[in-house]
């Protein structure tokens, strides 16, 4: 897998979202209870704008100034008997995993939720080089299992209810059980048992690295991350490298904002921190420790008018409020990021040829903004897309473009403008009936389609205006 | 207090009388109304659909048209909020970008104009019947005026206001989108129509055009027997 998810165009994937019932109900209930959710932890919090001001402060430090935290890091992560590397690329930072895999000669790989990984598309990779993956997460373990990406940041499987989670557990491991979620996650714990003893190589994300110690934290409501993490002898940290906090006090602010902002927890079940390698006193953690820190194309956000969207804590918040997404689900985005921060990192980590049309798949409410816990300006972004598609990358219909020029040339003529509005009565006669428009022509198709359309009415604003002034004059 | 009037286009060519009782309402405080007649469209979208120098032919013209203006007041959160962004869009042409912000700083939404410069949280007016009011959203997050119209609505006498679930919702509009993405857009205007009809309000109240226009259009389109109503009509019913 890689950023871009299955071959469909932007239109076949909305059809199939809207026409899939299953995945809709599920998808709106969810989101309903993490909107309140959130609205509750913020409103408990009390002071939320306050913290929004200090999140988005530490994650603009910290962008302004990554070059020196991300070295940090790599020093202090081999203090502490690390290894790190940086990959430029999705395949560098593949192609130096197998090796290590090769090196260990690795059967099995556990893993524990990882977007970064799923960007690159390393399970692929790994099994290309022979390993078994798995996937550790419950949620994962699902999509592993079906064959499907993801829908969602913080719960991938998001579009999938508990019926339908049986139905694959019991058509792909022969499963038995009810469709109660505690039997259903039982169930997949004991499944899993066995991978975690027999893994060779334990394969994480990163939600924070914290530069002033080199700690790699998770933030985890099932604590696999922590088989993942203690029971291999090698263990592998997968990041992209805007996933860093300076201190530990960062680390807390954030990961407040995190939990609060995605599921409306004040904390998760599991804050994991990991320093390096096992020293010899200790009984569990990795012998062999390895940090890859991934660019993919993030240093060309930086300094760029997009980099704010590299402050995203992946908290998934402007998905939970996004009222598109509510109704596509997120595998209408094509890309393993879906909702608002998807529409606007996608095609700057992917380029906009197969992307071109997520910055239109939102009607710029900007509820994504007011719900992002670190200020990120999403549907400011989106417009700032929007023009470079327009403008530099010049994807847009001829047609398109023929008529905003028309409505410069209109809103910037008043005599056009005047005789237009004067005009649009008559010209709209033909497809009027009672007042109303119910099969408009042309650029009106697409909104007669789905609604009535008000005919102009017979006197407009400006004539009644300089009648009543010529009245009063008398 | 002398306020030039910001009839946007919709509201000008559509619905004149939501223009006409903006008037009214605004000479009942004692303000001296005027209408810059050389004013068009706020530019709204071209701007949002990406089309950036088209849409600054436009805001020029805006600018030029209410330069001699005291206030400016208009009956749409959205397109007021789309003059506040003026400076923003010009910010390439510092003599353009200091006259915008001129007139960003003298413009209000209507209920923003009546509520904070005028002070007034009562305008008297009575209107009998059941509604329910749909805070869109340029008015209340990108404007910031969510408080406004909620304060003169419920000083209106005899109006039973009922919440709308999900109110916060976008409704589907979002200028080109509802053409553009017109199956999503159909999509979302119809859960916002099945709240409207769970509330089993007679009257839908909005201070967007734009927004009533696609509500208003699909609960026609459903068989709905909900009218709508730009919030200036109610707050000069007597
Ligand atoms: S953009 Fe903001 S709200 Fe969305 S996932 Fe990132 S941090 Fe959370």
């Amino acid at each position: 897998m890689s950023i871009k998810i299955g071959q469909k165009s932007y239109g076949d994937r909305i059809q199939d979202g809207l026409s899939n019932s299953f995945m809709r109900k599920a998808v709106s209930g969810a989101q309903g209870r993490f909107r309140s959710g959130r609205l509750k932890a913020a409103e408990e919090l009390g002071d939320w704008e306050d913290w929004r001001t200090l999140g988005e402060e530490i994650r603009s430090h910290t962008m302004e100034n990554l070059d020196y935290y991300l070295h940090q890091l790599s020093e202090q992560v081999e203090n502490r008997g690390g290894t790190v590397f940086f990959a430029k690329t999705a395949e560098e930072a593949n192609e130096y995993i197998q090796e290590i895999a090769k090196k260990k000669q690795a059967k099995k790989v556990v893993k524990s939720k990882s977007m970064v990984t799923e960007e690159i598309g390393l399970n692929k990779a790994l099994e290309k080089s022979g390993c078994e993956v798995v996937e550790s997460d419950l949620g994962e373990w699902i999509l592993q299992l079906d064959e499907d990406p993801p829908s969602h940041i913080v719960t991938p499987a998001l579009h999938k209810n508990k019926e339908q989670i049986r139905e694959t557990f019991m058509k792909k491991k022969g499963y038995t059980g009810s469709d109660d979620p505690v039997e259903l996650a039982a169930y997949a714990r004991e499944q899993l048992r066995q991978d975690f003893l027999e893994a060779d190589i334990g394969v994480t994300g990163c939600n924070f690295a914290v530069a002033e110690s080199g700690a790699i934290t998770l933030v985890t409501n099932e604590g696999n991350a922590r088989m993942v993490t203690s029971l291999p002898d090698t263990q592998i940290s997968v990041m992209g490298m805007e996933r860093i906090v300076p201190t530990w006090e960062d680390l807390e602010v954030v990961v407040s904002l995190l939990t609060r902002a995605a599921v409306g927890q004040k904390l998760t079940s599991y804050i994991t921190a990991l320093t390096g390698t096992r020293l010899e006193d200790e009984v569990d953690g990795p012998e062999d420790f390895h940090l890859v820190i991934v660019d993919n194309g993030r240093s060309k956000i930086l300094g760029t008018e997009f980099q704010s969207a590299l402050h995203c804590i992946r908290c998934a918040a402007c998905i939970n409020a996004c009222p598109v997404y509510r109704h596509v689900g997120g595998h209408s985005y094509g890309s393993i990021y879906p909702g608002p921060i998807g529409a606007v990192l996608t095609p700057l980590l992917d380029g906009y040829e197969d992307h071109k049309d997520l910055p239109y798949a939102s009607t710029l409410c900007a509820a994504c903004t007011e719900a992002c816990p670190v200020k990120i300006p999403l549907h400011e972004h989106l417009i700032r897309h929007r023009e470079i598609i327009v403008e530099r990358e010049k994807m847009t219909t001829k047609a398109e473009k023929m008529m905003m020029m028309g409505f410069a040339k209109w809103a910037s003529t008043p005599a056009a403008y005047k005789l237009s509005t004067k005009m649009a009565r008559t010209t709209l006669k033909p497809w009027t009936k009672d007042e109303y428009i119910e099969k408009g022509p042309g650029p009106m198709k697409g909104w007669t389609e789905q609604r009535d359309f008000p005919a102009p009415s017979k006197e407009r604003f400006r004539d009644w205006y300089r009648q009543r002034e010529q009245r009063s004059d008398h | 207090m002398k306020v030039s009037l910001f009839i946007t286009c919709l509201c000008d060519t559509f619905t004149p009388d939501v223009g006409k009782d903006t008037v009214e309402l605004l000479e009942r405080f004692g303000c001296e109304v005027d209408f810059p007649a050389r004013q068009t469209c706020c530019g709204q979208p071209a701007y949002n659909s990406g089309y950036k120098s088209e849409s600054i032919k436009g805001l020029k013209q805006m600018i030029k048209a209410f330069e001699q203006s005291e206030y400016v007041v208009g009956p749409s959160g959205s397109c007021v909020h789309m003059i506040k962004e003026y400076p923003k869009v010009l910010a390439d042409e510092p003599e353009w970008a200091e006259r915008a912000r001129k007139l960003a700083g003298k413009t209000y939404e209507l209920t923003q104009f009546i509520v904070e410069v005028l002070n007034v949280k009562d305008v008297g007016s009575t209107f009998t019947g059941t509604a329910t009011y749909h805070p869109s959203c340029h008015m209340t997050r990108l404007l910031g005026v969510k408080d406004a119209p909620r304060i003169l609505l419920e000083n209106v006498e005899g109006l039973n206001l009922i919440d709308l679930p999900l109110k916060e919702d976008c409704c589907g509009f979002g200028g080109t989108f509802a053409v553009k993405n017109s199956l999503i857009s159909g999509e979302m205007v119809q859960e916002k129509a099945e709240h409207i009809g769970e509330t089993q309000a007679d009257y839908l109240i909005g201070g967007d055009m734009g927004c009533l226009m696609n509500m208003g259009g699909r609960l026609r389109r459903n068989g709905q027997e909900v009218k709508f109503l730009h919030i200036a009509q109610v707050l000069n019913a007597q």
